[in-house]
């Protein structure tokens, strides 16, 4: 089993990409590997709730550690208790801690 | 130490660089002795066809005499020994034909790409 | 000993977010004690590029020095000065041949030029890597 770090940067409202991302989470997890999808920037914006925001909720119950970059969500305003089930708001130092711990780390 | 390179963006700066950026380091890397294997999703998945041209474009009468050919660049980094991956669904998605494309390359659908990762070190998303 | 780190960047500065994500990185690596190596590929050698220079911003109202225009060859500066005085290193190399299209040869001191497979070096003597393509 491995650990990967997704880094997902983009959002589905802009990107029809982003979406396949979250599948490969996903399926990343039914391989039996331990997965963080990790949003920053615009990746936060489907953590609030709208269109979007299922495809987040059905990535994390499918087994992904679904993780908001703090700052993000605060430079777009959205509350960190206000998010879509399965998003957890966190630092930006997840990302530094997992690189240096040696996961495979993924920017998207 | 075993890395796939992921190339998604495509076309981008390729004219005035006369290259793509990450197909070129790609290739830099391999000659020194890198183990690295390429894949090609999203709009890249066009640079595996036989047919690009870019020739031609001339500004002010200064004419461009490399216009890249990316298609014989992957050609070359496979006669190297690195692999070429190309997401199947992707070219299906584009309407490209099998006829079009270079010969050589590995096809994998988008549903076995975890799997792919798995057999690698480090995945880099270029 | 301590852990080392590689990023390799491919943005401009003033054009997107993943330069102030990828600066919000390294100098939180930085700050953990962690040594960092950076390869500047493509339009990022011009991140430490040493002419930058700050300007007033009139819509706002504000001097030069009100405004105290962010400049990304400060961040980098700053942020080697840390990595120094914690016995750690931030090692930034731009690719040569980037550098030599672009004209962006006039970078702040501690920057050096490199190539691939200076890049490939510091992937293999690291204990990982993070890639931040372009777009």
């Amino acid at each position: 089993m491995a650990k990967f770090l997704l880094i997902e940067s983009r959002d589905p409202f802009d990107n029809n990409v982003v979406a396949r991302q979250y599948d490969l989470a996903v399926n990343l997890v039914k391989e039996g590997n331990e997965v963080t999808l990790f949003l920053v920037q615009n990746g936060v914006l489907p953590a609030r709730p709208g269109a979007h925001s299922a495809l987040l909720t059905a990535t994390a119950r499918s087994g992904v550690e679904v993780l908001a970059d703090d700052f993000s969500l605060r430079e777009r305003g959205i509350a960190d208790n206000r998010l879509v089930e399965g998003v957890k708001a966190a630092s930006l130092s997840v990302i530094v801690d997992q690189l240096a711990n040696g996961r495979k780390v993924i920017w998207h | 130490m075993k890395v796939l390179n992921i190339v998604e963006a495509a076309y981008r700066g390729t004219l005035e660089e006369q290259d793509d950026p990450i197909i070129w380091i790609c290739s830099a890397m391999k000659g020194a002795n890198a183990d690295i294997d390429v894949l090609l999703r999203g709009n890249a998945v066009n640079y595996a066809i036989k047919a690009q041209d870019a020739s031609g474009l001339s500004f002010g009468g200064q004419e461009q005499t490399q216009p890249p050919k990316i298609a014989d660049d992957l050609v070359r980094l496979k006669g190297k020994g690195v692999k070429i991956y190309v997401v199947d669904d992707a070219l299906r998605e584009r309407g490209i034909e099998p006829g079009e494309l270079i010969d050589g390359l590995d096809f994998v659908a988008r549903s076995k790409l975890a799997r792919l990762f798995g057999g690698y070190d480090q995945v880099w998303h270029w | 000993m301590s852990k080392t780190l590689t990023f390799a960047l491919m943005d401009p500065p003033f054009e997107n977010a993943r330069s102030t994500t990828a600066m919000r990185l390294i100098d939180l690596a930085v700050k953990r004690g962690l040594n960092v190596n950076v390869f500047a590929y493509e339009g990022a050698v011009y991140l430490p590029f040493a002419k930058q220079a700050q300007h007033p911003n009139a819509v706002h109202g504000r001097s030069l020095e009100e405004e105290n225009h962010p400049l990304p060859r400060a961040w980098i500066a700053a942020v080697m000065k840390e990595a120094a005085a914690k016995g750690a290193k931030l090692d930034w190399v731009n690719c040569g041949l980037c550098v030599d299209e672009r004209g962006a040869g006039e970078a702040i001191e501690g920057v050096r030029r490199g190539s691939p497979a200076d890049f490939w070096k510091f992937a293999e003597g690291s204990d990982n890597t993070l890639v931040i393509g372009t777009k």
